[in-house]
């Protein structure tokens, strides 16, 4: 358009070689282009398309019963979730508490002390991202065969919590030493020079310009294990649950599982229920995510 | 530009600062080669010496980056280390303040004596060697924190007991920064031009009072303003400390240093290189009348 404005564009007149060739955008880029668009699409319409059918079919069950009733199993006009909300919560704060100190300080251990050339290191190392590929069932077997009937925890909050830590340390691992790895060389030697020693080092400037890094993997890792329902479906999630869980021996249920079980129910009151379940844990999930974000984009450094 | 540091002349003269500032304007070297009215520093004689080297090598797995280098630092002076890139000036400098200790492949042979002490002793400490002996690096490297950290993090993690505000204003005086950032002592170090992130680092080291400060090509990422102001800053401080700095700028070797170590590189049979001092004596000598002609074809340009 511009070149309209300006004058006359590709001008006649002009000697043979001289000319300035005219704009012209080859077939393979337009495809190019437009399988990018075409694969964006395929994306976002199956996400909008679910996030609405699920909306759609809970939108009669969308109300504050969800959260303040118990699941019952005679009249679903009287169900809630509340059971399954607070069993989630109770598993994940438990879930972090021990997967973080441990991921971290595995993930110091791993990128700070750790000599990569010794080839247990390096063991370890592919190890831990193999562990992170493991499918979650199997991790529910091993809670089952040793948290839960090995050490004798039964099916309780500790045996989820602890085997769900199992399952996110890779991933929590794997993201720590990221955050650590991304802080400059130059930093480390900075302060070593000055007579620091490598704790110092550590604590005073690598952590704190990881943790915004650190946390955002941990975060997302946390997400990923409110969403399982595989290993707890072995280690006595699948239970009919109508109370709080008041302890970690206590028994509990979770979201995943609450909807697993309102789905597989025959009357079909129950597909609202379990759908507005399934709101509420994306509510959840789409929340931790976005604290995650927040925090990449609030403490993130430009060095 | 606001602050400029005493000229040297007019500072009480120390045994280690007798010679004459440089004539040559150092913003406006050109690249050319040295034209004869640049006036070298006197260098005194070398009395007490603060580092003597024997039969350095320094190892990076099996490959001897640095083979049998023999050399003595003279106290309050400034000690260039030129030569083309590859020839272990930096693994060099490195030794001084056991920073080589941090890479895991890193050995070293031979002997440094710090004021009669092993250096690489078994029971001496790096973390207290690198109190003695500070280091700048070539890229300015201050942390991500106001520039009043920066300057107070060196003694807080030296236990440090006293007045900080104090602290960091004698120390950024005497690093000529003091009127370029005194009304912004909380704001971040990372807002400051490169060349004062520099002279930053450099105060940063000043502040835990170490004896030798260490200089790893300090000005190769800097403009030649910056530049200037860094080899006026040099010249100050050399009064008080010990200075070694690895340049690839000869003229800047020329200008601020009192001695100079060439070094250069072999190539063995197995087609490894091997770093090697070749040549180590004032700085006019080895810029006006080299002994050893590798010398003489770097200085004058003819090779590297």
């Amino acid at each position: 358009m511009g070149s309209r404005v300006l004058g006359e564009g590709v001008a006649t007149g002009v000697p043979e070689g001289r000319r300035l060739e005219r704009r012209r955008t080859p077939w393979r880029e337009r495809l190019f282009q437009l399988s990018l668009g075409a694969s964006l699409a395929v994306g976002v319409v199956f996400l909008g398309s679910l996030l609405t059918y699920v909306v759609v079919e809970a939108w009669p069950r969308l109300d504050f019963r969800i959260l303040t009733d118990f699941p019952d199993i005679i009249d679903p006009t009287q169900a809630g979730a509340q059971s399954a909300i607070t069993g989630t919560i109770w598993v994940i704060a438990f879930t972090a508490l021990y997967c973080l100190p441990v991921g971290f300080l595995t993930a110091i251990h791993l990128e700070e002390y750790a000599d990569r050339h010794r080839w247990y290191n390096r063991a370890i190392e592919i190890n831990i991202q193999n562990l992170a590929a493991v499918p979650s069932i199997v991790y529910g077997i091993l809670g089952l065969g040793i948290i839960s009937r090995g050490l004798g925890f039964g099916q309780t909050v500790l045996t989820a919590s602890l085997t769900l830590s199992l399952l996110v340390l890779p991933t929590v691992i794997i993201a720590a030493r990221e955050a650590i790895r991304a802080v400059p060389q130059s930093i480390r030697e900075a302060s070593l020079a000055l007579g620091a020693t490598q704790w110092q080092t550590i604590w005073r400037q690598v952590l704190p310009a990881a943790v915004p890094g650190m946390a955002t993997g941990a975060i997302l890792a946390l997400s990923r294990a409110i969403g399982e329902a595989a290993p707890l479906l072995l280690l006595g999630g699948l239970t009919f649950i109508t109370f709080n869980p008041t302890g970690l021996d206590s028994a509990y249920t979770v979201l995943p599982i609450q909807i697993f079980n309102w789905i597989s129910q025959s009357r079909a009151e129950f597909a609202p229920l379990a759908a507005a379940a399934i709101v509420i844990l994306l509510v959840i999930l789409l929340a931790m995510n976005s604290l995650a974000i927040w925090l990449r984009n609030r403490y993130s450094r430009r060095w | 530009m606001s602050s400029e540091i005493p000229p040297t002349a007019q500072t009480p003269t120390t045994p280690g600062a007798a010679g004459e500032p440089p004539s040559a304007s150092p913003g406006d070297s050109g690249n050319g080669t040295l034209t004869p009215q640049v006036s070298f520093r006197d260098a005194p004689p070398l009395a007490g010496p603060v580092f003597e080297v024997g039969s350095l090598s320094v190892f990076y797995g099996a490959h001897e980056a640095v083979r049998d280098v023999n050399m003595t630092i003279g106290d309050r002076q400034i000690t260039a280390m030129i030569g083309p890139s590859g020839c272990g000036k930096s693994t060099m400098i490195r030794c001084f303040n056991r920073m080589n200790d941090l890479i895991p492949t890193a050995r070293v042979t031979g002997k440094i004596r710090y004021h009669d002490q092993d250096l690489y002793g078994r029971d001496v400490d790096p973390i207290e060697v690198r109190r003695r002996i500070g280091m700048v690096f070539q890229k300015p490297n201050p942390f991500p924190k106001s520039i009043y950290d920066n300057i107070a993090y060196g003694p807080r993690v030296g236990g440090f007991k006293g007045n900080l505000d104090d602290l960091v204003e004698e120390t950024l005086t005497h690093a000529a920064l003091w009127e370029e950032v005194k009304d912004k002592l909380k704001t971040s170090a990372l807002a400051l031009s490169g060349g004062q992130q520099q002279r930053l680092c450099i105060a940063r080291t000043i502040a835990v009072e170490p004896e030798v400060i260490l200089m790893d090509e300090p000005c190769s990422a800097l403009d030649p303003i910056a530049t200037a102001k860094i080899e006026d800053l040099m010249e100050h401080l050399a009064q008080e400390f010990t200075i070694v700095v690895v340049t690839h700028n000869m003229q800047q070797a020329a200008r601020v240093s009192h001695r100079t170590a060439f070094f250069g590189s072999d190539v063995d049979d197995k087609g490894e290189r091997h770093g090697r001092l070749v040549e180590y004596d004032e700085t006019a000598r080895i810029f006006s009348n080299p002994s050893d002609p590798r010398t003489e074809d770097y200085i004058s340009g003819r090779f590297g």
